[in-house]
C-alpha cells in the first residue's frame, strides 16, 4: 500500500466517520434523556436520503404521505394517553403538532416538489418532512413506556425499527437512489482530491456539533434536557416537563438522522433498508464511547469510519464482520476497566 | 393440577409420537407444527434469558444458525453421523455464547443486548461470505437423521423428533429453574445486590442464563438443519431473531408455557399474514414486519407480561418439605468475647461528599450492637462497605481475624456475614420459601447440570428443609408458599431475616428490621434476636425505633454526617450532649 491509497482510505474513513459521529451523538443524547437506545434512528437516515433524492428528481416523496399517517396516529395516541385530563389548550397544542404542522409541511411539499427549487430548499424541505416523524413516534411508541426498564425500551426500539423498515418499503419502493453532490468543486491537496461533498459533510458536522454544544451549554431548554438526563424524577420535581424533553430529544435525533441521510446520499446508493446498517455503525461508536460521553462517541465514530474504509480495502466481503465484531474487544476492555456493574433497574 | 404436574411429559410424548399419523391431517399443518416446535425451543431459552434473568438477545436466530451450520458441515462434508452433529453444535454454540457473554455480563444488561445485535450481524455476513458454508446459497443435501437404518425423511417423523425435543427442553428448563442454580438465575431479577449478598456469583449466573439460552437455540438449529436438510443465511438474520423475541414477549416472557403459546401464535399468525397481506395490499411489500413491529410495541404497552399470565392463574407451587431431610452442617461459632468485627478508619467518599468519614468500631462475638443516627448519617453505607456491596475509599474491615476489605460480596457472605436490606429485596415472582432458600445458596453445591438432570434432589430437599426451619423460627411457617411480595412490608423484612439465617451466619447485619412491625411483632423480633445471640450469633443492627433498640442492645454506635459521634451503653449515649444535639438540634 502506498501513501496515496493510505491517504484516500483515511479521507474516506473520516468522511463516513463524521456521519457516524452525528448519529452516535444523537443516540447518546436520546439515551441520556429518555433511556431509549434508538435503534430506529437509522431509518431516518434512509428516509432523509430517499426524500431528498425524490425531491431532487422533482417527485413528491413517499415520506409526505407517511408523515400524514404518523400525524394521525400520533394524534390518536396523544388523545388516548391524555384521556380524562384533556383541556382546550392541550387539545389545541396536540392538534397543532400532530395534524396542522404535518399538513402545512405536506402542502408545502406538494407545491414545491415539482418546481425543483434547488439544493437549499430541497434540503430544508427534506428536514421539515422527516424530522417531525421522530417526536411523533416517541409519542406513539415510547411515551406510554416512559417508566419501563431500559431493556423493554430497547425491545420497543427494535420493534419500531422493524415497522419503519417495512413502512420504508411501502412508501419509497424497493429501488435505490442516489443524488448529485451539493457542489462539484474538488480541492486538490497534494495527492488528495477532496470532493466538495466531503467538505460539506465535514463542515456541517462541525457546525452541528458546535450548535449542539451551544444548545446544551447556553440555552435553558438544553440545560433542562441535561437535567432530565441526569435525574428524571428530580427534573420533574423542579418543574421540567420530562415528556417534552423526550419529544425534543427525539426531534433532534430525527433531524440529525435526516441530515445525515441528505449528506450521505450523494456518496452511496441508499435503499429503504440501508439506514439500519448505517445507524448500526453510529451505534457501535456510541457503545464504544460508553453511551454516555459525547466526545468519546465522536472519536469512536471516526475510528469506526476509518476501520470500515480500511477493511473494505483489504477484505471487502468481511467489512461488516470486522466493523461489528470490533465491538467485542471494546466491551471486554470496558468490562475489565469498570469492574462489576451492579445496577438495579 | 398439582398432582398432574409430574406426569405431563408422558401424555405429551404420546401426542408427539401419534398426532402426526392422524388420518386426514394435512401435510402442511405438520410442517407448520414442525417450525412451531423449533421456534418453541428457541423461545424457551429466551424465557430463561429475558423473562427470568432480565437480559435479552437479538441474536438467537444467528445462534440457531451456528448450530445448524455446524451439523451441516460435519454431516455433509465430514461424513459424521447427524447424531454427533448435536453435541458438536451444542459445543460450538456454547463456546460462542460464552465468549460474547463473558465480555458483557459484567456490564449492565443492555450491553449484552447490543453486543448480540453486533455479533449477529457479523456472523450473518460470515455465513454469507465463507466458501466453506456455500456463501449465500448455503449448504443443501444435508443427510437426514436416521434411527437404526430408518431415514427420517417424512415430515411426520420430524414432527415426533422435534416435539420430543420441545418436551425435553421444557423439562430441562423447569428442572433448572427449580434447582439451586435456577434460584440464583431467578434471584437476578430481584436485584443482583441481594443475590450477591448471599453468595451468588452474579456475572457467572448471568453467563449461565445466556449460555443456556444459546444452547437451546443451538439444539433448535440442529433439528432445523436435519429437518430442512438445507441451510442458507436468510433464516438466521436479525429479523428472525426479533421474531423469536416477539414470541417470548407475546406469550409471557417469564413462563415456559408462554414460550410455547407465543411460538404457536406468532408462527400461525405469520403464516396467515403472508397469505392475507399480499392479497390486501399487493405482493409489493414486507407487510408482516410492519404488523409484527406494531404488535410487539402494543404488547409491551398493554400486556408487558404477555398473554400467558392473562389466561392462566399463576401462583408459586406449593413445596412439600421432606421432614426426613438431613440437617445441613452448621458452622462453628467463634468463642464469645473475642473480637469478631474490627472496622478501622473506614471511609467512603462520593466525589466531594464523604458519606462515611474515618469510622472506627469493634464488635465482640456474641454481642448485639445498635448502629444509630439521623437520616443520612451513613449507616446504610457502612453496612454496604462491610458486606462488600460497596468498596471503601480508605480504611480496613477485619472479620474473624481476616482482612476482608475490598472482598466481593459473595466472598464476604461465604465468610459468614449475612444481612437484610433497608429497602426489602425479595424476588416478587418467587414464594416466601423459595426466597428464603436463596439464603442457603452457599450451603449447597449442586451444579446447573445436576439441577437440569434432577441429580440434585437430595441436596435440594435439605436446602428447602433448612429454609422451612428458618421460616418456622421467625414465625412465618404458614406463609411459606405465598408469593413473597403479597406479605405485609413488615413481614417481608422478617422473611429477609429468615433468608439471612439460612446462610448459617456468624454475624447478622440487620437494616431497620423493626420498621413496619406492630408492637407485639416487635416484641417477638426482639425475643428472636436474643435467642440468636444465645446461640452465638453476633448482631449489628441499624434501627430508628429507639424503644426497640434501647431495650435490646448492649452497646450503641452513633453516627452523624458520616462520622462516629459516640459509642457506649444506652445510658451513656442517651446522656451524651453531642448525641442530643444531633437528634434534637442545638439547645442554645
Amino acid at each position: 500500500m502506498d501513501s496515496t491509497i493510505l491517504a484516500i482510505l483515511l479521507q474516506d474513513g473520516v468522511v463516513n466517520g463524521a456521519i457516524y459521529a452525528l448519529l452516535a451523538l444523537s443516540l447518546v443524547l436520546v439515551f441520556a434523556v429518555t433511556r431509549v437506545i434508538y435503534v430506529a434512528q437509522g431509518e431516518f437516515v434512509a428516509y432523509g436520503a430517499l426524500t431528498y433524492a425524490a425531491l431532487d428528481g422533482g417527485h413528491l416523496p413517499g415520506s409526505v404521505a407517511l408523515l400524514g399517517v404518523l400525524g394521525l396516529a400520533g394524534c390518536a395516541a396523544g388523545l388516548w394517553q391524555a384521556r380524562g385530563r384533556l383541556d382546550r389548550p392541550a387539545v389545541l397544542r396536540l392538534l397543532g403538532e400532530t395534524i396542522v404542522l404535518p399538513a402545512v409541511i405536506a402542502v408545502a411539499a406538494i407545491i414545491l416538489a415539482p418546481m425543483k427549487p434547488g439544493v437549499l430548499v430541497e434540503v430544508l424541505l427534506t428536514l421539515a418532512i422527516v424530522t417531525p416523524m421522530s417526536p411523533l413516534l416517541y409519542r406513539i411508541a415510547f411515551q406510554p413506556l416512559a417508566d419501563a426498564p431500559v431493556l423493554v425500551l430497547l425491545i420497543a426500539a427494535v420493534a419500531l425499527h422493524l415497522t419503519l423498515t417495512g413502512l420504508g418499503l411501502v412508501f419509497f419502493g424497493p429501488e435505490g437512489f442516489r443524488a448529485p453532490a451539493f457542489s462539484d468543486i474538488t480541492i486538490t491537496a497534494g495527492p488528495l482530491m477532496i470532493p466538495g461533498q466531503a467538505l460539506w459533510i465535514g463542515g456541517l458536522t462541525f457546525a452541528l456539533m458546535t450548535a449542539l454544544f451551544a444548545f446544551f451549554e447556553r440555552s435553558l431548554t438544553g440545560k433542562a434536557l441535561r437535567a432530565t438526563a441526569v435525574n428524571r424524577l428530580g427534573a420533574r420535581l423542579v418543574g421540567i416537563p420530562t415528556e417534552r424533553a423526550g419529544l425534543i430529544a427525539f426531534a433532534l435525533a430525527g433531524f440529525i438522522g435526516a441530515l445525515s441521510g441528505v449528506l450521505i446520499v450523494p456518496l452511496t446508493t441508499v435503499y429503504y433498508d440501508s439506514g439500519f446498517m448505517i445507524g448500526l455503525r453510529g451505534f457501535t461508536a456510541a457503545i464504544i464511547g460508553g453511551l454516555g460521553s459525547y466526545p468519546g462517541a465522536v472519536l469512536a465514530a471516526l475510528l469506526v469510519g476509518v476501520a470500515e474504509s480500511f477493511s473494505s480495502f483489504w477484505a471487502s466481503a468481511f467489512k461488516e464482520v470486522i466493523v461489528f465484531t470490533a465491538i467485542i474487544p471494546v466491551l471486554l476492555w470496558r468490562s475489565l476497566r469498570h469492574g462489576p456493574a451492579e445496577e438495579e433497574e | 393440577m398439582k398432582a398432574l404436574r409430574p406426569f405431563w411429559p408422558l401424555p405429551a410424548l404420546l401426542v408427539a409420537l401419534l398426532l402426526p399419523w392422524l388420518p386426514g391431517l394435512p401435510a402442511f399443518w405438520v410442517t407448520l407444527a414442525n417450525y412451531t416446535g423449533i421456534s418453541s425451543i428457541v423461545a424457551i431459552g429466551l424465557v430463561v434469558l429475558t423473562g427470568i434473568s432480565g437480559m435479552t438477545s437479538f441474536g438467537q436466530a444467528t445462534i440457531l444458525g451456528l448450530g445448524a451450520y455446524t451439523t451441516a458441515v460435519l454431516s455433509k462434508y465430514c461424513d459424521i453421523s447427524p447424531w454427533l452433529g448435536l453435541p458438536a453444535g451444542l459445543i460450538v454454540t456454547a463456546a460462542g455464547a460464552s465468549l460474547l457473554g463473558a465480555v458483557t455480563v459484567r456490564l449492565s444488561g443492555h450491553y449484552l443486548a447490543l453486543g448480540t445485535i453486533a455479533w449477529s450481524v457479523g456472523l450473518y455476513y460470515t455465513f454469507a461470505n465463507l466458501d466453506l458454508l456455500g456463501r449465500n446459497d448455503g449448504i443443501s443435501g444435508i443427510p437426514p437423521l436416521t434411527i437404526l437404518d430408518l431415514k427420517l425423511l417424512d415430515g411426520r417423523a420430524s414432527f415426533s423428533v422435534i416435539w420430543i425435543g420441545v418436551i425435553l427442553a421444557a423439562l430441562a428448563t423447569n428442572n433448572l429453574l427449580d434447582s439451586r442454580a435456577g434460584r440464583a438465575i431467578r434471584a437476578l431479577k430481584g436485584g443482583a445486590v441481594a443475590a450477591a449478598s448471599f453468595g451468588v456469583d452474579t456475572p457467572r449466573t448471568r453467563l449461565l442464563a445466556f449460555v443456556y439460552a444459546a444452547v437451546l437455540a443451538g439444539f433448535a438449529g440442529w433439528l432445523y438443519a436435519h429437518m430442512q436438510r438445507s441451510v442458507n443465511p436468510t433464516p438466521f438474520g436479525f429479523y428472525q431473531s426479533i421474531q423469536y423475541l416477539l414470541m417470548t414477549v407475546i406469550g409471557g416472557a417469564a413462563h415456559v408455557p408462554g414460550a410455547l403459546l407465543g411460538a404457536v401464535l406468532v408462527t400461525t399468525v405469520n403464516d396467515r399474514l403472508q397469505d392475507i397481506l399480499p392479497r390486501l395490499f399487493g405482493a409489493h411489500g414486507n407487510y408482516e414486519s410492519i404488523v409484527f413491529g406494531m404488535l410487539l410495541i402494543a404488547v409491551l404497552q398493554w400486556a408487558p407480561n404477555g398473554i400467558w399470565p392473562l389466561i392462566a392463574r399463576i401462583r408459586p407451587r406449593a413445596r412439600i418439605i421432606r421432614a426426613d431431610a438431613l440437617r445441613l452442617p452448621a458452622r462453628a461459632m467463634p468463642a464469645p468475647g473475642t473480637t469478631l468485627l474490627d472496622v478501622a478508619r473506614l471511609r467512603r467518599s462520593f466525589g466531594g461528599l464523604v458519606a462515611v468519614n474515618d469510622v472506627d468500631f469493634k464488635l465482640a462475638a456474641g454481642e448485639i450492637v445498635g448502629l444509630i443516627g439521623p437520616n443520612g448519617a451513613g449507616k446504610s453505607t457502612t453496612f454496604n462497605l462491610i458486606t462488600g456491596i460497596d468498596t471503601p475509599t480508605a480504611g480496613q474491615v477485619s472479620f474473624n481475624g481476616q482482612d476482608i476489605t475490598g472482598w466481593p460480596a459473595r466472598r464476604i457472605a461465604a465468610a459468614g456475614i449475612a444481612r437484610t436490606f433497608q429497602h426489602v429485596k425479595l424476588v416478587p415472582t418467587m414464594s416466601v420459601i423459595e426466597n428464603t432458600a436463596i439464603g442457603a445458596h452457599l450451603r449447597g453445591h449442586a451444579s446447573a447440570l445436576a439441577g437440569l438432570l434432577r441429580l440434585d434432589r437430595t441436596e435440594d430437599a435439605r436446602l428447602y428443609a433448612e429454609a422451612a426451619r428458618q421460616l418456622a423460627r421467625v414465625g412465618l411457617a404458614d406463609m411459606a408458599d405465598r408469593p413473597a411480595t403479597s406479605l405485609a412490608l413488615g413481614q417481608q423484612r422478617i422473611v429477609e431475616i429468615a433468608r439471612a439465617l439460612c446462610l448459617d451466619p456468624v454475624m447478622l447485619l440487620l437494616d431497620e428490621p423493626a420498621a413496619g412491625l406492630r408492637h407485639n411483632e416487635k416484641v417477638e423480633l426482639a425475643a428472636l434476636l436474643r435467642r440468636l445471640q444465645g446461640e452465638g450469633v453476633t448482631i449489628l443492627l441499624v434501627e430508628h425505633d429507639m424503644e426497640f433498640v434501647m431495650g435490646l442492645v448492649e452497646r450503641l454506635v452513633v453516627m452523624d454526617f458520616g462520622t462516629k459521634l459516640a459509642e457506649g451503653s444506652a445510658e451513656q449515649v442517651r446522656n451524651d450532649p453531642r448525641v442530643i444535639e444531633a437528634y434534637l438540634g442545638s439547645v442554645e
